[in-house]
């Protein structure tokens, strides 16, 4: 009996995390990353010129984005070895749910990897982020949805091709540009304290992103692996 | 699957060997009576000087960047629905003529910025558009350059060009905010010129001239690549 697409893209998202949490390579690789990133920023401002409450959201959101393709390369990498996306591509499921599995896999990747990442800007950075934790983590789960939707459509893009995760940046950084900007600067607002009415207008750019891209590249996929 | 009978290589093929390129031909000539009536017969710009003519050259190319990457979204919405290769050659060669152009508008404004605005670069929301878009169909190229399969090529290429169509928005709304929200010095801009006439008779007929350049550029790109698949074809017999 065949799965709706949805459950089978849960079964794929928990097969990606299965095999991501026995082997921890690419998390901790991000994770480590990241916290380098962090810690390299920092020095790369003068800190008695520039405030740190200004460097902050920056950093949090390059490193974010660096950090994520980390993680966005690996997902369909790992379905390369022994040809196992053959597998994935006979099962009798939707072409959709193996797309929606794997971002949402690469969604708790992600996700993660912020877990780590804000506490460390809030401490090495001496900034307020989770003094309005939800709210952040409104703006981090909005930015990782548009992250990942296109992510993971170009991850499946790049496997296939001879320049395979060199490509991933080339093509998902300019995409990368109206999610990283609105996310920036609404937590550069959250932590100078602004008002909630200065930041709807970038979450409404978020959310907009995230509905257009996530069903344009639910909608692209299945072209992009072999029939 | 993608490539019915009507998607070979030959059909579409237009004669490319011997004879003069009649269009490219008008083309030029268009662009030099455009560019003649720019420098000698177009008035100079009250404040900006001689150094506003270049907009003559600058706002056409930029039009047409934009068309041309229209073309491409469409030809890819268009492949991947009909699966006909003769759209993806005609999405492959307006994305290398529409980079082509981008560069000419990326080449232009900060050669007239520098004099009027005072700076080589600004972070402006169309300045910024405008690099991005470059960047997005760069991406493109080097896109189509990393896959063999010729139908595996068109299919993701199809879909990157409809994705970037998609972003142009996006890009532009982000910096728009991103730059109304944080004011810059003033600088000296010309607020939506209602230009004189003679002005906007110039713009016209350069944009009728770039336009008919950017026709020309592509039925000669559009031949090769049909040579090419026709090539690697009987190769791979």
């Amino acid at each position: 009996m065949a799965p709706s697409t949805l459950s089978a893209a849960f079964l794929i998202a928990r097969k990606d995390l299965a095999i991501e949490f026995r082997t921890r390579t690419a998390f901790f690789s991000a994770a480590v990353f990241a916290l380098l990133g962090i810690v390299i920023f920092y020095f790369a401002w003068d800190p008695t010129a520039v405030a740190s409450i200004d460097l902050a959201p920056g950093v949090l959101w390059a490193i974010f984005t660096f950090s994520g393709l980390l993680g966005l390369q690996r997902s369909f990498g790992i379905e390369q070895a022994d040809r196992a996306i053959d597998a994935l591509l006979g099962a009798p499921i939707t072409r959709e749910s193996i797309y929606l599995g794997k971002a949402m896999a690469n969604l708790v990747f992600v996700a993660a990897v912020q877990v780590i990442a804000i506490p460390a800007v809030q401490l090495f950075y001496g900034v307020p982020l989770l003094e309005n934790a939800a709210l952040l983590a409104l703006i981090a789960l909005l930015a990782a949805i548009g992250l990942v939707a296109v992510g993971t459509l170009f991850s499946a893009m790049a496997v296939n091709t001879k320049l395979a995760e060199m490509l991933l940046p080339v093509l998902s950084l300019p995409f990368f540009v109206p999610v990283v900007i609105p996310a920036a600067q609404a937590t550069a607002r959250l932590i100078a304290g602004r008002p909630g009415s200065e930041i709807v207008g970038w979450l409404k750019l978020l959310v907009a992103f995230d509905i257009v891209f996530v069903a344009a590249c639910t909608l692209a996929f299945p072209f992009t692996i072999e029939e | 699957m993608t490539s019915p009978s009507s998607a070979g290589p030959a059909s579409g093929a237009a004669k490319s060997a011997g004879g003069i390129d009649w269009l490219f031909l008008v083309a030029v000539l268009a662009i030099a009576a455009a560019l003649a009536r720019v420098i000698y017969y177009t008035p100079f710009e009250a404040v900006q000087g001689p150094a506003q003519k270049i907009f003559y050259l600058h706002l056409p190319a930029a039009l047409d960047a934009f068309m041309a990457f229209g073309v491409v979204a469409i030809s890819g919405i268009a492949y991947l629905w009909l699966g006909d290769l003769r759209l993806d050659r005609a999405a492959e060669s307006s994305a290398e003529v529409g980079v082509v152009f981008t560069t000419v508008v990326l080449v232009t404004g900060p050669l007239w910025a520098r004099p009027v605005w005072g700076t080589w670069w600004t972070w402006d929301a169309r300045l910024t558009l405008t690099l991005f878009l470059w960047f997005i169909y760069v991406g493109y190229l080097v896109l189509r350059g990393a896959i063999d399969d010729r139908a595996l090529r068109a299919r993701y290429s199809a879909i990157l060009g409809i994705l970037g169509s998609l972003l142009i928005p996006f890009i532009h709304l982000s910096v728009y905010l991103f730059r109304t929200l944080h004011p810059r010095p003033i600088v000296i801009k010309p607020s939506a010129p209602s230009l004189p006439p003679e002005m906007l008779t110039t713009l016209a007929i350069s944009f009728v001239a770039f336009t008919l350049f950017y026709l020309a550029l592509v039925r000669q790109r559009y031949r090769l690549a049909t040579e090419r698949d026709l090539l690697e074809l009987e190769e791979g017999r």
